[in-house]
């Protein structure tokens, strides 16, 4: 009974279109966990930046009427979010850990007494259709069908995030600066006596991963819910550390990650009209996780100096 | 006073120095790394800067270099004043350091390891591996120096990793090298190239300041030596004039023993007994075919070798730390009055073999001797936590019969520290040698096991250990010795067993030259002489 459910599930094109979706929504702030853990900061606070992000998009967006000024408020809105982590972990040395946790915090605190005075207690009302981030529809591709949908027919960002893996993939393998985010992750003071800017560098990185965090909170909030909600992207920004622990620190294996925490997303949402607790269902994609860390993938080497402040002039 | 160049030597009237540092200053809270230090370096010259650990050289380099900012002085590049402000403004001036702790990224290749910070096409250019392998195979063939551009660094021996230090120093176009104690980590065989390379490197044209505390290096491969002791210039000296008795004096500030002063040996009955043991490396391939050998009471044997002839398999085998595949190692403890006690320490783990009465010095200080981030109170006692004497019930310590337990071997063992409880780590080489030397012979062991009990150690504190490690053999301890350095080797043991490919080849007596111990070490046979 259970199995002629999941397969009649498996086989639907709306199952792999919302796994591509998750997916992305995933891979956005994943990405950003990447770059920044490359250089040599760990950053545990994708989570608190991209529900800053969902924020600011969501409030740019309503105020201005002009989806793309959302983007952009949600993208800032995550990059200080992580200029607050830089400052702490880069200049005052602090553990990046607790800074995390710290900033995961204080996003959820900050976005629910923000939502609370601009709206009096009453929250955001739904997007309007032109004020979302659009679907796009690949004309005669689209209707393909199975594959068509699922590949064809998605939202704007999806393709985004997909070009920025690519991108983000060719930085670090196939360009210099790429080459120096590496070295200032494994050997700071290697990279600091060959002349290059360790902090320049980590700060660079760091506000990056939290612009694309940003975007991705931004994401969900414009463009999957079409609404903001208090704590809306429940726990997302976890599972993408998990999916950059499990890819390896490497773009396209963190892309390969989130798709499969992504599929656990979306077969959590669809199964749940077969009479399965929506409750137990909801835990799927988290005990996926759990499998995935415990040795699906081997042993993981994070970068070297990852999580170590850079002290010049020791060894 | 008058403009004038007549200072300079004779030989290179004209010449203006490469470098010359004047009235540098620099103290930290407590400390003056550097007092009134002056330094002048000929172009064309292989210098030494030379001292005991702590003398300031290190920190005179990192002057130069621009890591360190001075409270004062002035710096001469070629004659002409500079402010340097950090490794980039040296390395524009043309100065290259290769640090004792390489600057390597060892996930990285060869040719990313150079150019890094330099990649051709500049920062904003996608990676031209292509251009960095022949930048680097090109700059390879200039000085004279293999590499594979492809290989990644952590698959290097320490050896070639210094020589991609250099590399990159020169892909820099430093035209005067820094090289902060680069034979610390390297064999002898290593060494011999290295200088070898460095004399080429001066008939190119570069100048080389060479930092060090072995004298016979000094002696060997500089033209000039700059001396320093805590903080301040003590000698210039000219390399030809003078000779290692000078230098250590200069040195230390104080005659020096260079030599071991000993009585012959009074050997006992065996104490270890090892009987055809085999075992494997870390990499499953037998190291030790058949070791057979037996270390007495009163005695040091002293293995002399290539390193990576299975001396350090040997050494963690015979102290729980590697398992024995075959073969049998057995230990007799001897007490005054009562029968020996033999044991089988086979297949004992280290705590056991340790409770047996093995103390063991291990060849990697900072990696297995020392727990470095913590006090040198609690290393002191690293191993007998749960010993009545530093613990309640071997559960709760006593703090205060550990301090005292602490502060007693730090005096004993001359351990220069401000405090008990300051961290191993920030004590220098040699005092952290001392903390291990104090911890291990203050158990009173019947059995010493003591690998490169020396290594980056400066001679004040050498002579120091030495005078130790002879105190125990005359108390009656047997001592079994490994050391890279030979003359270490000759002037400590009783017997020295040469290992060859994990074999002990021979057993021959300390008077064995230098020549015939070599020829031994790289398998040869010594035809005559057999102790």
């Amino acid at each position: 009974m259970f199995l002629q459910v999941l397969f009649r599930v498996l086989g639907s094109s709306d199952l792999w279109q919302s796994t591509l979706q998750f997916g992305a929504l995933l891979l956005l702030p994943a990405l950003g966990g990447v770059i920044s853990e490359r250089s040599g900061v760990v950053n545990i606070a994708m989570e608190g930046m991209m529900l800053t992000g969902a924020y600011a998009g969501v409030m740019v967006d309503l105020a201005t009427h002009n989806v793309l000024l959302g983007v952009i408020g949600a993208i800032v809105a995550g990059g200080l979010m992580a200029l607050v982590h830089a400052i702490v972990s880069i200049n005052f040395k602090a553990d990046q850990v607790v800074s995390g946790i710290a900033i995961n915090i204080a996003a959820l605190g900050l976005t629910n007494y923000l939502l609370f005075i601009q709206t009096q207690g009453q929250g955001v009302h739904s997007l309007t259709d032109n004020l979302r981030l659009p679907t796009l529809n690949l004309g005669p591709l689209a209707n393909i069908p199975f594959l068509g949908p699922i590949l064809f027919q998605q939202n704007i960002i999806v393709y985004v995030a997909v070009i920025i893996l690519l991108a983000i993939q060719f930085l670090l393998f196939r360009t210099n600066i790429g080459l120096r985010i590496r070295a200032v992750g494994e050997h700071p003071q290697a990279a600091d006596t060959a002349g290059i800017n360790v902090r320049l560098i980590r700060y660079a990185c760091v506000i990056s991963s939290g612009m694309l965090a940003g975007l991705g909170g931004g994401f969900l909030s414009m463009g999957i819910a079409g609404i903001f909600n208090s704590n809306m992207t429940g726990g997302t920004g976890f599972i993408a550390l998990a999916a950059m622990i499990f890819g390896k620190y490497t773009p396209v294996g963190t892309g390969l990650a989130c798709l499969v925490f992504g599929l656990g997303e979306a077969l959590s949402t669809r199964l749940q009209d077969t009479g399965f607790s929506p409750n137990l269902l909801s835990t799927l994609p988290y005990l996926l996780t759990l499998v995935a860390l415990i040795g699906l993938v081997g042993r993981t080497v994070a970068p070297a100096a990852d999580g170590i402040p850079y002290e010049p002039g020791t060894e | 006073m008058q403009e004038t160049t007549m200072t300079a030597p004779v030989e290179e009237s004209n010449a203006l120095p490469a470098i010359e540092m004047r009235g540098i200053n620099k103290a930290w809270p407590g400390v003056v790394a550097s007092d009134n230090v002056n330094l002048l370096v000929q172009k064309g010259h292989i210098h030494a800067l030379v001292g005991e650990n702590g003398a300031g050289k290190s920190t005179l380099m990192n002057i130069l270099y621009g890591v360190i900012k001075p409270d004062s002085g002035d710096i001469l590049i070629n004659g002409e004043l500079t402010s340097i402000h950090g490794p980039r403004d040296a390395i524009r001036r043309g100065i290259g350091m290769v640090h004792q702790h390489f600057m390597l990224i060892p996930p990285l290749t060869v040719a990313e390891n150079i150019v890094l910070g330099r990649e051709p096409g500049g920062v904003s250019s996608t990676y031209n591996l292509k251009q960095a392998r022949e930048d680097v195979l090109a700059l390879s063939k200039q000085y004279g120096l293999p590499i594979d551009p492809d290989e990644r660094i952590e698959k290097l021996s320490v050896g070639l990793q210094q020589r991609v230090e250099i590399l990159k120093v020169l892909y820099r176009g430093a035209d005067i090298l820094i090289l902060d104690e680069p034979t610390g980590v390297l064999t002898p065989q290593e060494t011999f190239e290295l200088f070898g390379v460095l004399r080429g490197l001066v008939k190119q044209g570069k100048t080389i300041i060479f930092i060090t505390h072995k004298l016979r290096e000094v002696l060997e491969l500089s033209d000039a030596i700059t001396v320093l002791r805590r903080g301040r210039n003590v000698g210039e000296l000219v390399t030809k004039n003078t000779n290692q008795a000078e230098i250590a004096r200069s040195m230390v500030g104080r005659e020096v023993l260079l030599r071991v002063s000993k009585e012959p040996a009074k050997p006992g009955p065996v104490v270890l007994h090892l009987q055809d043991v085999h075992a494997n490396s870390d990499r499953n391939l037998e190291a030790l075919h058949g070791i057979s050998f037996d270390v007495r009471a009163g005695e040091i044997l002293g293995i002399a070798g290539v390193e990576g002839n299975g001396q350090s398999e040997l050494i963690e085998t015979v102290v729980g730390m590697r398992k024995v595949t075959s073969g049998q190692i057995t230990l007799t403890c001897l007490v005054a009055g009562q029968p020996d006690k033999v044991s089988d320490i086979t297949a004992l783990g280290a705590k056991a073999v340790r409770e047996a009465g093995v103390a063991h010095i291990p060849e990697d200080r900072r990696g297995s001797g020392l727990v470095l981030s913590d006090s040198i109170e609690d290393n002191m006692i690293l191993g007998r936590q749960t010993s009545p004497q530093f613990s309640r019930g071997g559960f709760v310590l006593s703090l205060r019969a550990i301090a005292g337990w602490a502060k007693k071997l730090v005096g004993e063992f001359d351990v220069r520290t401000a405090s008990a409880e300051s961290a191993a780590g920030s004590l220098s080489g040699g005092n952290q040698q001392k903390i291990i030397i104090a911890r291990e012979l203050s158990s009173d062991p019947a059995m010493l096991v003591a690998a490169q009990p020396t290594r980056g150690v400066d001679i004040g504190a050498i002579e120091f250990i030495h005078r130790r490690l002879i105190e125990q053999r005359d108390a009656g301890k047997a001592i079994l010795l490994i050391s890279a350095e030979l003359e270490e080797i000759r002037s400590l043991s009783d017997r020295i067993a040469v290992m060859y490919e994990g074999k002990i080849v021979d057993i021959v007596s300390p008077e064995t030259t230098e020549e015939e111990l070599g020829i031994l070490m790289t398998g040869g046979h010594a035809e005559e002489r057999k102790a």
